[in-house]
């Protein structure tokens, strides 16, 4: 636990990707082979369920510190780490004569406490604690309640093992996708072919997109580029082999039971297939609001009345493996031919194509996006006809080019302090708009300043503060900003009546007056135009 | 009659006249410490300990300042007034009050672990106790000064293998002397940005024992830091002004290094809880030592401070002061502007 605390301490704390990179390269090359695999597992979404809730840490931390619920509160809310807070309340330990234990046994009795009655948990979790510094603490904290959002892709994790397998990267991104378990994969196992030849639920590595960040008519000639709508749904792959149907997110997340849907695919699809699309809600093949699809993967089981309110479809934009091939070497045309010839042929609900864009001219196509809000897209994605399908985030040959956000004029009117590295800061804000004499609050949002500007807020809501409730201070409404959103849809679980995709600090608005915020009339007409 | 009273111009003892580290000008001030936030310009007269002097003089310019040694009581308009060592930094002290068989004691800013060069704290027993709390809160306990030496001495080795320079942020006015006993047997040479060196300069005139150090100049060249320290205070943090150092690594010396977030909002390579304040358990301790049967919570997490103080059966108060805002003495994230050849106006930690 010591190394996986020090290899976490210096991803924590170093800034510097190559840094980054350099301290996992190091603990691939040192450490034992079953912390190796729970490392990878870690940092690639594959933790073990939690074996206790974080308000039961928080009670038996209290309880060995001897602080009152409050205390502990003020110190959470100072920290923004409930982890941190709970490494740094409990006492020091004087001397420690226990060895130290590895990564792999605490996950793995994480795993097998998982059912036990609280006693044991208790025991073993505050004579866990008795045993650690302030780091392992944390570490071990960490392991247990959440994520450790300390900046490390699953790129990352390749391109460090990378210098200690003698693999290609593409190749060991491969095979760290997929189903495995962390508890019975040998790290061998893992990494062998054979292992991925026998997982058939195995999705490939995603290519990504990066944004468009000049003028489009760089990229050159246009009729070297397909354009296809931008879809705002799930990225995943719809797998049929071994006459079995897999659906994976993006996220690695193995989603197949949360839409039943695609079951139906299971007897049409030919054998030994694989699809890149796009998991969207959809009526008479047009897209529904991202905000739908939220409503259905949020939930534990699939209701009758979910699957008649929010059908789900898969809008397929790429295929990457055919009659059991792997073909991503294949150009975009040739793919995209027979995609289409399959999906043509297949003609079903759940499985649509997602159209290529016709354009002759940058110029027009530039018109086209414009109409994107009207699709349900968020933009338009440009792909070189002759590339083949990369792994990861790759430059050239894909893009996304996205339309602009909304924006809306908003006044700050509560605060509460971040987490992370805006501990003991207010950067967390929520804004309303003007509803004739009052203010509605229609959205939170925690990014888009810089560190300077959030420095000038949070001693502005210190000095300004009206109230107190808990952590969150109401505050004199005063400075407005422009928020800026990716959709917007209708929701009775807001005051506003409208729920914002998205919302981010567009801009601080220091030019104008609270009294020339937009209304929320305003807002009501967005959701007319855009909402539906 | 309350001893002393809270007033919108600073901390007042009418029976005796004066005033204790006042934020507006007053006819007669009594000054913990040499801090810009406790020290202000613009009073007629000053009072504060002899070590402090110099330093009050190098911030206030030639004014009228009287010193006095600790423990040594005068009387100012009948009132007995007494300074007694903080611990915060050089000549930094509590200030006790009698009058009419009743005492009081100010802390100002203090520390209880002794470090070597600012007196070691003496708990002064009273009827009222005005303490700060800038770290008052159960996630606040330092380490000791020997074991942060240790880990920033280990740090440095570590920099200087990989020919990296080592760039220390500590404050000009405590936090730098204080590092610099830390590193003064490496064999390293020492590099002070001006603000530092300005207090350097003041304090081997007043002939206090500081190791050898250099200022750092444009002329310095560039080989001479090379696997060497560099002391700079945080306003040099992150300016073109440390582009010269390059390759380098920063580590951060103040109480707030103790959450790992503020490390990072930093930039920080690394963070050490180094403070020169109180922690937790080192204010309760205090409190109790006092004696005191009331206590007010100045700057700091006052709120919190006195509420646990109350519910354990200590009567205490917070009381605002401006020795800055709601959580004064507070990471200033990034929004100093000072120049090099100005002394530091920052607030400790």
């Amino acid at each position: 636990m010591k190394e996986f605390a020090t290899l976490i301490t210096k991803l924590g704390t170093s800034t510097k990707t190559n840094e980054k990179l350099e301290a996992l390269s190091h603990y691939f090359a040192t450490a034992n082979d079953a912390d190796k695999v729970w490392v990878i597992a870690l940092f690639s979404g594959r933790r073990p369920k939690r074996m206790i809730s974080s308000s039961f840490l928080s009670l038996w931390c209290m309880e060995v510190a001897e602080l009152p619920a409050w205390l502990f509160e003020e110190c959470y809310h100072t920290v923004g780490d409930l982890a941190e807070t709970i490494a740094l309340l409990l006492p020091e330990i004087t001397t420690n004569s226990t060895p130290d234990k590895s990564l792999s046994y605490f996950l793995q009795s994480f795993i097998k406490m998982e059912k036990a009655e609280e006693k044991v948990k208790k025991d073993f979790i505050i004579s866990s604690w008795m045993q650690m510094d302030k780091n392992e603490r944390f570490v071990f904290n960490k392991l247990l309640t959440g994520n450790f959002r300390i900046g490390v892709s699953q790129k990352m994790i390749v391109n460090a093992l990378v210098k200690t397998v003698h693999l290609e990267s593409s190749v060991i991104a491969h095979r760290i996708s997929g189903n495995w378990d962390p508890s019975t994969t040998s790290f061998n196992d893992l990494l062998s072919e054979q292992a991925t030849t026998l997982d058939f639920s195995k999705p490939y590595p995603f290519y990504l997109a990066y944004a468009v960040d000049t003028n489009v008519k760089e990229l050159g000639p246009e009729n070297e580029w397909q354009a296809e709508w931008k879809w705002d749904g799930i990225r995943g792959q719809l797998i049929k082999r071994n006459n079995e149907i897999f659906v994976w997110s993006r996220g690695e997340e193995l989603m197949t039971d949360k839409f039943p849907e695609y079951h139906s695919l299971k007897t049409l699809l030919p054998e030994g297939i694989v699809l890149d699309g796009e998991i969207i809600p959809s009526v008479d093949k047009k897209p529904l609001p991202f905000a739908l699809l939220q409503t259905r993967i949020g939930r534990k089981n699939v209701t009758k009345k979910h699957l008649q309110d929010v059908p789900i479809a898969f809008f397929a934009y790429d295929i990457l493996e055919y009659e059991g091939q792997d073909i991503r070497e294949w150009a975009l045309e040739k793919r995209r031919s027979l995609l289409e010839d399959i999906i043509t042929k297949l003609d079903h609900a759940v499985l649509l194509l997602s159209p290529v864009i016709n354009f002759s001219s940058w110029e027009q196509l530039a018109a086209i996006r414009e109409s994107s809000r009207e699709m349900g897209a968020e933009g338009i994605m440009l792909k070189r006809r002759s590339s083949t399908y990369q792994v990861g985030r790759k430059v050239g040959d894909w893009w996304k080019w996205k339309i602009d956000p909304l924006v809306i004029d908003a006044v700050m009117i509560y605060a509460q302090k971040g987490h992370g590295r805006r501990s003991n800061l207010y950067t967390d804000y929520t804004f309303a708009v003007k509803d004739n004499d009052k203010l509605v609050s229609f959205a939170k949002a925690y990014s888009g300043l810089t560190d300077k500007e959030f420095a000038e807020v949070d001693s502005f809501v210190k000095r300004n503060s009206l109230e107190k409730f808990g952590p969150v201070r109401t505050v004199k409404p005063e400075l407005v900003f422009e928020i800026a959103f990716e959709g917007i849809a209708a929701s009775n679980r807001h005051k506003s009546g409208v729920a914002l995709r998205f919302p981010r600090i567009n801009r601080w608005r220091k030019d104008k007056k609270a009294d020339e915020i937009n209304t929320l009339a305003d807002l009501k007409k967005m959701l007319e135009v855009y909402g539906k | 009659m309350a001893l002393v009273d809270f007033t919108s111009n600073g901390l007042y003892c009418s029976a005796g006249d004066f005033y204790i580290d006042p934020w507006k000008p007053v006819h007669k001030a009594i000054i913990t410490h040499a801090h810009s936030d406790h020290a202000r310009w613009g009073s007629d007269r000053y009072l504060c300990h002899t070590a402090s002097l110099p330093l009050l003089k190098l911030r206030l310019g030639d004014v009228p300042i009287d010193a006095i040694q600790w423990n040594e009581a005068i009387h100012i308009n009948g009132v007995k007034v007494s300074l007694h060592p903080a611990g915060h930094i050089i000549g930094s002290s509590q200030i006790r009050i009698e009058y009419n068989n009743e005492v009081w004691v100010v802390s100002g800013d203090y520390k209880t672990e002794d470090d070597g060069i600012s007196g070691g704290f003496e708990p002064v027993k009273c009827n009222v106790f005005i303490t700060e709390s800038t770290f008052g809160l159960p996630i606040y306990k330092w380490k000791s000064q020997q074991e942060i030496f240790e880990n920033i001495r280990e740090w440095i080795m570590g920099n200087k293998e990989t020919g990296k320079t080592s760039v220390l942020i500590a404050y000009s006015l405590g936090k730098a002397q204080r590092v610099m006993q830390c590193i003064k047997d490496m064999g390293l040479k020492i590099f002070l940005h001006g603000a530092v060196w300005n207090v350097h300069q003041t304090l081997l005139e007043a002939r206090y024992d500081l190791p050898n150090a250099e200022r750092v100049t444009p002329e310095t060249p560039k080989e001479d830091h090379r696997g060497q320290i560099v002391i700079a205070p945080p306003s040099a943090d992150g300016t073109p002004w440390m582009k010269k150092f390059s390759p380098y690594s920063v580590g951060v010396c103040s109480g707030w290094m103790q959450v790992r977030g503020n490390v990072r909002r930093r930039n920080a390579d690394a963070g050490f809880a180094l403070s020169d304040h109180v922690d937790w358990s080192g204010l309760l301790n205090v409190v109790k030592a006092t004696g005191a049967e009331k206590v007010f919570v100045t700057h700091g997490f006052q709120a919190a401070f006195s509420r646990y103080l109350n519910d354990n059966g200590i009567v205490a108060a917070e009381v605002k002061t401006e020795y800055g805002g709601e959580e004064e003495e507070q990471e200033k994230a990034s929004t100093t502007t000072e120049q090099d050849h100005e002394i530091n106006t920052e607030n400790e930690e």
